[in-house]
């Protein structure tokens, strides 16, 4: 495979959303880009506007960011419409403009979702899913308490589907691709790498439940679109919502005496 | 010029044998009963690895944490890009690993220029790591058999690097972030988001509390505490190109720095071999790709200078595999800071690669015609994912090009063995702190240290300073000393946005990056670094006279608060400068041209520099005072480092 190295795009047109703070009113604003190399990425374009915002007086666009490789989830654009722009399996940080033509017209927007209020331009508030891993997502294990790392062993399969899982990033695009902003696969993606391996065993059904229930009462309802896992960054699979659903209702329904020993 | 050394930089290292240090200092410490925990107030700066574990465990033993965080989140924190693994002296592959060899590895990793005690002590809490984040869930890479899996990593001759497939860092930061959150959800830690520490608050000489900033309304705010750790990371980003992430800063340290904490060694920063090269001007920063792939990657260069064949049209006979012949019993998995600068002497032989000449070759076609594209693709596949998404080269079919980054520092604030500051009161954890990793850290030996700090050590250590002040009263937030802080504060951040020059913050950064690059990076000259101290003083004027931040101060402003984050590297810039020509030897990640032997490797001077040079605030970093603490090897026998 051979890339183009050093080509440049011009004349973009960027309609980014403006909001002062989160009761004000936002609205598009428009920025020319007149050339910029397809080696950038996009977050690098957005640089490139900022330096050049700065330079005339104005107020520089906010936006999330920071590792700029893809794993601390901070980044979190709505481009064309789409969680994380055109690429799939890939966070905006890691999209480059060699995705993009000249004279493409980019429309840029936060996530829009009522659990993700806006704090300025395109930065929201994502702590809701804090509050979901504060009441149920970790095994309780005091420091210096843990047996030997070998003791357990836990079978490749279940290691590999545990880790599968575990990769979500926390960035949100499940929930902002959501037509219902609901955020069953981020709370069900920390529910089954937890639920799935031999140390998460004996918290799994009360983690399940309060899990489940702290989610709702944040975050809409799942209706089985699957826009999550079309916009989810690190492709989790929606199976893990069936999972979760399914440690949910049995510690709802079921004897929890009984299920306590299974 | 070398001074005396001072009663101030006294190690505290415990009698014994080095075996018998950790257990010795642990059986004779002073312990706080668990009814008087609650009556503690512990500020813990920072939620990566070393803070979220510092926290969470602390919490646990029942103080009282107030946690902070500059992200939204404390899941974010840069230690979830850590890729390749973490290290313990398991010897679970029976390959003759042991507590003793993995500290022999770190010091001479280190190029003896770290502590025998701290090192000793990290290699033995290493296996205690492992178990506690296996039962916190941390889906480690197994076996089939259903046992965890190793691999080896660069200056060990033993596999003892345990991984959750190329994103270690961020599953042992879920692990310790979930802890964390745990706490926060049983009410035992206080958790501040979006807040940033600005200054710490020293009354009488010992750390009083600290001021923070909330991110998104300005307001400024003070916290007194009887402890404080800062664990808020390295300085790498003073480089303006590294691979941290965009929003790492020394703030905390230097900060802590200038109210009487001593900065050591700052000119130990470490080069990491494998980056992606730069491709284009505008790029903000730089990715790392995981030193593991050097167990089956080939670093080769062609032989010929101006060879620029695709490299499947270079036969075999012309390519020169640079590692495998200059360090034939370590090759491609020689130490960090040797395969740097073999890969700069390169390129510097005008036989770079890619359209700027600009890389060396990682390959991995024998690898794959050895082991199949699927064990290639089950070992490494996301990093190769990663590495088209960024290049757009297919790295199964061409060799990736690699180029050698900024990527940690050895150096921070100086701590004893209790991990204390010279501020009594103040701690530092993980990469904030000096150490434990001396001139050159070894690969997967961040995470360790990271964890060890925050569950093993500083639970012990901060009990054992706390417990003589049990029911003593502790200045309040509204002690002059705070509010003259807070006033400093509010002066400072109404200075960067009442300057109204023309530059942005970045474009200053990305000069003082430039300067600091090319004469305080991978190889460094008494001329280049008299030329740094000539030319940064007045930048950082020209800093103070023309910035431009645009909005205003009482919402959120990533530009404001990135004004002050370059402020603080300007004069942490200049101290590096310093403490780099002051330390008239090569060693490790420090290499001056000047002290290098016959084949070009780092020449150490064991006789005047077998020392930490630990840097006192004296009114601005070009009259910071140098103080000494010697280094005591006891147990092992400086040797030169040789990977050949």
């Amino acid at each position: 495979m051979t890339a183009s190295h050093g080509e440049h795009l011009t004349n973009l047109t960027l309609s980014v959303w403006r909001q002062k703070g989160p009761d004000a009113a936002g609205a598009f604003e428009s920025y020319r880009i007149d050339s910029i190399s397809d080696e950038a990425s996009f977050l690098e374009m957005l640089d490139v506007l900022n330096e050049k915002l700065i330079d005339e007086g104005r107020d520089a666009v906010t936006f999330e960011h920071d590792c700029r490789e893809g794993i601390c989830g901070s980044c979190s654009l709505m481009i064309d419409g789409q969680a994380h722009g055109p690429q799939r399996g890939t966070a905006t940080c890691q999209l480059h403009m060699r995705k993009f033509k000249s004279g493409a017209n980019i429309v840029i927007e936060p996530w829009r979702a009522t659990s993700f209020p806006i704090i300025k331009d395109l930065m929201v508030d994502r702590s809701a899913f804090d509050r979901i891993i504060e009441s149920g997502g970790y095994i309780t294990s005091q420091t210096g308490g843990a047996p030997d790392a070998n003791l357990v062993p836990v079978p490749k399969p279940v290691a590999d589907a545990a880790m599968d899982s575990a990769a979500c990033i926390g960035c949100g695009a499940c929930v902002a691709a959501c037509p219902n902003g609901a955020a069953n696969l981020f709370t069900a993606a920390k529910v089954a790498h937890l639920n799935l391996l031999p140390q998460g065993q004996a918290e799994r059904y009360a983690r399940a439940e309060s899990m489940v229930e702290t989610m709702d009462e944040y975050f809409g309802s799942c209706t089985n679109h699957g826009e999550c896992e079309a916009a989810c960054p690190k492709e989790i699979s929606i199976d893990v919502i069936a999972l979760m659903n399914k440690d949910y209702r049995k510690a709802k329904f079921a004897n929890r005496k009984e299920i306590a020993r299974s | 010029m070398t001074t005396a050394t001072d009663p101030r930089l006294n190690s505290k290292i415990p009698e014994g044998p080095i075996a018998d240090k950790w257990n010795n200092f642990k059986e004779d410490m002073k312990l706080v009963n668990p009814n008087n925990k609650r009556k503690f107030k512990i500020i813990v700066i920072g939620t990566g690895l070393a803070g979220a574990s510092a926290a969470a465990t602390l919490a646990e033993l029942g103080y009282q944490v107030d946690a902070f965080t500059f992200h939204d989140s404390p899941r974010r924190a840069h230690s979830i890009a850590a890729q390749g693994g973490i290290n313990a002296a398991k010897n679970y592959r029976g390959d003759g690993d042991s507590v003793h060899r993995l500290f022999y590895d770190t010091i001479k990793g280190g190029d003896f220029r770290s502590r025998e005690g701290n090192v000793h002590r990290l290699a033995e809490v290493s296996v205690d790591i492992i178990d506690q984040m296996v039962a916190q869930g941390v889906p480690f890479a197994r076996e089939y058999g259903g046992l965890l899996d190793n691999r080896s990593f660069g200056g060990a001759q033993v596999s003892r690097t345990f991984y959750a497939r190329g994103q270690t860092g961020q599953q042992l930061l879920l692990g310790a972030y979930q802890q964390l959150a745990r706490q926060v959800g049983l009410g035992g830690v206080n958790l501040y988001n979006r807040t940033e520490l600005v200054d710490t608050v020293v009354v009488d000489g010992r750390c009083a509390g600290i001021v923070v900033r909330d991110l998104l309304t300005g307001e400024l705010q003070s916290h007194a505490a009887h402890a404080v750790v800062l664990a808020t990371g390295g300085y790498g980003n003073v480089f303006f190109l590294s691979t941290n992430a965009m929003q790492c800063n020394v703030t905390a340290a230097w900060r802590a720095h200038r109210k009487g904490a001593m900065f050591a060694n700052p000119c130990y920063t470490q080069i990491h071999p494998t980056c992606i090269p730069q491709s284009d001007p505008t790029q903000s920063k730089l990715t790392l790709m995981s030193e593991s792939l050097r167990n089956d990657g080939r670093v080769w260069v062609p032989l010929n200078p101006g060879d620029a064949r695709p490299a499947a049209q270079i036969p075999e006979n012309e390519r020169d595999y640079v590692l495998e012949r200059l360090y034939p019993s370590f090759g491609n998995l020689a130490p960090r800071d040797i395969a740097s600068r073999a890969a700069k002497r390169a390129v510097d032989s005008g036989r770079g690669v890619g359209p700027l000449k600009n890389g060396v070759n990682l390959d991995f076609a024998a690898a794959i015609e050895r082991l199949g594209k699927d064990v290639v693709q089950e070992r490494y596949g996301n990093l190769f994912e990663m590495y088209e998404r960024i290049s757009g080269e297919n790295p199964y079919d061409t060799p990736m090009r690699i180029y050698p980054a900024t990527h940690y520092t050895m150096g921070g604030l100086w701590v004893d063995y209790e991990l204390q500051t010279t501020v009594p009161g103040l701690y530092a954890a993980g990469e904030a702190n000096f150490s434990d990793h001396g001139a050159n850290r070894l690969g997967a030996s961040a995470l360790m240290q990271g964890l060890a700090d925050g569950y093993f050590v500083l639970p012990y250590t901060i009990g054992n300073e706390l417990a003589p002040l049990l029911n003593k009263p502790i200045p309040g937030t509204d002690h002059p000393a705070f509010k003259l802080a807070e006033q400093e504060a509010r002066d400072r951040y109404s200075r960067y946005l009442g300057t109204n020059g023309k530059r942005s913050p970045d474009w200053f950064h990305r000069e003082l990056g430039k300067i600091i690059w090319d004469n305080c990076g991978m190889e460094r000259t008494e001329a280049g670094l008299n030329q740094a101290l000539a030319d940064l003083p007045p930048l950082y004027e020209e800093f103070q006279s023309d910035l431009r931040v645009t909005g205003g101060g009482d919402s959120i402003n990533q530009t404001l608060e990135k004004a002050g984050r370059v402020d603080d590297f300007f004069q942490l810039g200049m101290l590096m400068c310093r403490d780099a020509l002051e330390r008239n030897e090569s060693c490790g990640g420090h290499f001056r041209t000047e002290y290098q032997d016959d084949e070009g490797e780092a020449k150490r001077d064991d006789e005047n520099f077998a020392h930490v040079a630990a840097w006192e605030w004296n009114g601005d970093p070009m009259s910071a005072i140098r103080n000494v603490e010697p280094l005591e090897f006891e147990t092992v026998h400086l040797a030169t480092r040789s990977y050949k």
